[in-house]
């Protein structure tokens, strides 16, 4: 039972756990989701840009896509961070007098988010009918309006899973912020979490991040089921048979 | 007198190739105002592809194309489609909008009605094909006939001056093709000028003005329905009409 009691003492100190979490919620929190939520918004609209380019007939906007995608995507996320935050970083202070690493974080975390979001939002576009397309031109509508009032509505729709797993991924990587040095105020719930564990020598308060990180992270992988499911299922909304064939369908049942 | 303010459509040698792949091989088709024209022939004849350079969906090698008499080659191919409606086998009604929505969405962003005439006007449209009560439905919940006859309604909105049919009955079940073929006879005795590219036999011989037969990329026989179907000149329709009838 010894071994219980270590494991109870190093991962589960209430005591520890609860001096962090006030901080967790006041820094914390805030950090993380400020984080999150600027770089997936910045990531979803360098996303759809990446997309278009994609699938755009003009080569030169293919290959650019192409090629921004093939590195950001195969690059670990630790050493993107570092590389834009280091490498930027002084630029950025130098022209704004801001010591923040937070726009060069989250210049990162869009940039590599942008990468995905635009292979998935591509996908989504690509697997649109194209006798919507056709529908769309039939009546009238130029490429651009076609593409902007039919095919990519219904593109991201299909794709909405995959972008919601994207969020979750951001949410977990806003977490190598920390490389780039953060001031008290700047923490987010990782660092604190990282910092008590350094002061109390007990690793409760990464347990406690991590409570923070499903507490936000799990209710999204729901989301997506739920979305997945209703995309499958459709809105329950009653079938009914086609009225002017019913008089005929009648006669072919019995 | 014709409900329809229908104009006459001409298409003149034309050429179309897809690589190597000679797909039209130089196709006249002269379709009257207000009249019906009924495009036959094996599957892989080109008669869909006609209809598509025919609205300059395909953009054509050589030839000409003549809306009222004028060449519309030179014009906004995008101002030319909005001229000619069209109706695809496949009904093509966008999922993610309402079946209204469907209607008047071209309305308002082309025709620049407010929200409030584009329903109004979309409605009416309905009706006119029997689904106003479907109105807010999404097409997804309607039977493959009543979403052709959304397609229908929604060509017509844009007061087109020819109506073209991609084999708007081959993907119905075949107890829901009556109500769509009946609506199309409708139109053509209305007045429309209508291209019609069809398996059904039944419609081309009954309700169009003059049939034309493909094959191969090439017109073989064309000529009003009576001489077509009952007494056919070459072997290739006479082959054709024995596998079909």
């Amino acid at each position: 039972m010894d071994i219980l009691k270590q494991l109870a003492d190093t991962f589960l100190d209430w005591k520890a756990m609860g001096e962090v979490i006030p901080k967790m919620f006041a820094v914390g929190l805030p950090n993380t989701l400020v984080l999150a939520i600027i770089s997936g918004i910045i990531g979803t609209a360098l996303g759809m840009l990446l997309a278009l380019m994609g699938i755009s007939r003009n080569a030169a906007a293919r290959w650019i896509a192409r090629i921004y995608t093939d590195v950001l995507r195969g690059l670990p996320p630790v050493l993107t961070i570092l590389v834009i935050g280091f490498g930027f970083g002084p630029i950025i202070r130098e022209l704004t007098g801001s010591t923040s690493p937070y726009p060069m974080a989250i210049a990162a975390l869009s940039l590599m988010s942008g990468a995905y979001i635009g292979e998935i939002f591509r996908s989504g576009i690509q697997s649109v009918d194209k006798g919507q397309l056709e529908a769309s031109r039939a009546l009238g509508f130029g490429y651009g309006a076609s593409m902007r009032l039919v095919v990519v509505p219904q593109g991201i729709r299909r794709v909405l899973p995959a972008l919601v797993n994207q969020f979750i991924a951001l949410i977990k990587e806003s977490s190598l912020v920390f490389l780039l040095g953060l001031l008290a105020s700047e923490r987010e719930i990782f660092q604190i979490g990282k910092d008590a564990a350094a002061t109390t020598g007990n690793l409760s308060p990464y347990v406690a991040a991590a409570v923070f990180y499903l507490v936000l992270t799990i209710p999204l992988t729901h989301f997506v089921n739920w979305i997945d499911a209703r995309l499958r299922t459709g809105r329950p909304e009653k079938k009914e048979p086609d009225e002017a064939a019913a008089v005929v369908g009648k006669g072919a049942q019995a | 007198m014709s409900e329809f303010a229908s104009g006459t459509l001409s298409a003149k040698n034309i050429h179309l190739s897809f690589g190597s792949n000679h797909v039209l091989r130089g196709i006249d088709l002269h379709v009257p105002q207000g009249t019906t024209a009924s495009v036959i022939g094996p599957s892989g004849s080109g008669k869909s592809t006609l209809l598509r350079v025919m609205n300059r969906l395909i953009e054509p090698d050589q030839g000409d194309i003549l809306l009222d008499g004028r060449s519309v080659l030179k014009d906004n191919p995008d101002e030319l489609r909005r001229r000619i409606g069209m109706v695809f086998q496949q009904f093509n009604l966008f999922p993610h909008k309402t079946v209204e929505e469907n209607v008047s969405l071209a309305l308002r962003k082309l025709r620049k009605l407010s929200k409030e005439q584009a329903r109004s006007e979309a409605l009416e449209q309905l009706d006119l094909v029997g689904l106003k009560h479907k109105a807010d439905s999404r097409p997804a919940n309607l039977s493959g006939g009543q979403q052709q006859r959304v397609a229908i309604a929604r060509a017509l909105a844009m007061k087109p001056e020819v109506m073209f049919f991609d084999e708007a009955t081959s993907a119905l079940d075949p107890e829901l093709v009556k109500g769509v073929l009946a609506l199309m006879t409708d139109l053509a005795k209305g007045g429309m000028t209508m291209v019609v590219v069809t398996h059904e036999m039944g419609f081309s011989r009954n309700v169009s003005d003059a049939v034309t037969f493909m094959d191969a990329g090439v017109v073989v026989e064309s000529g009003p329905p009576e001489q077509i179907f009952t007494e056919p000149r070459t072997d290739r329709l006479k082959g054709f009409l024995a596998d079909v009838l």
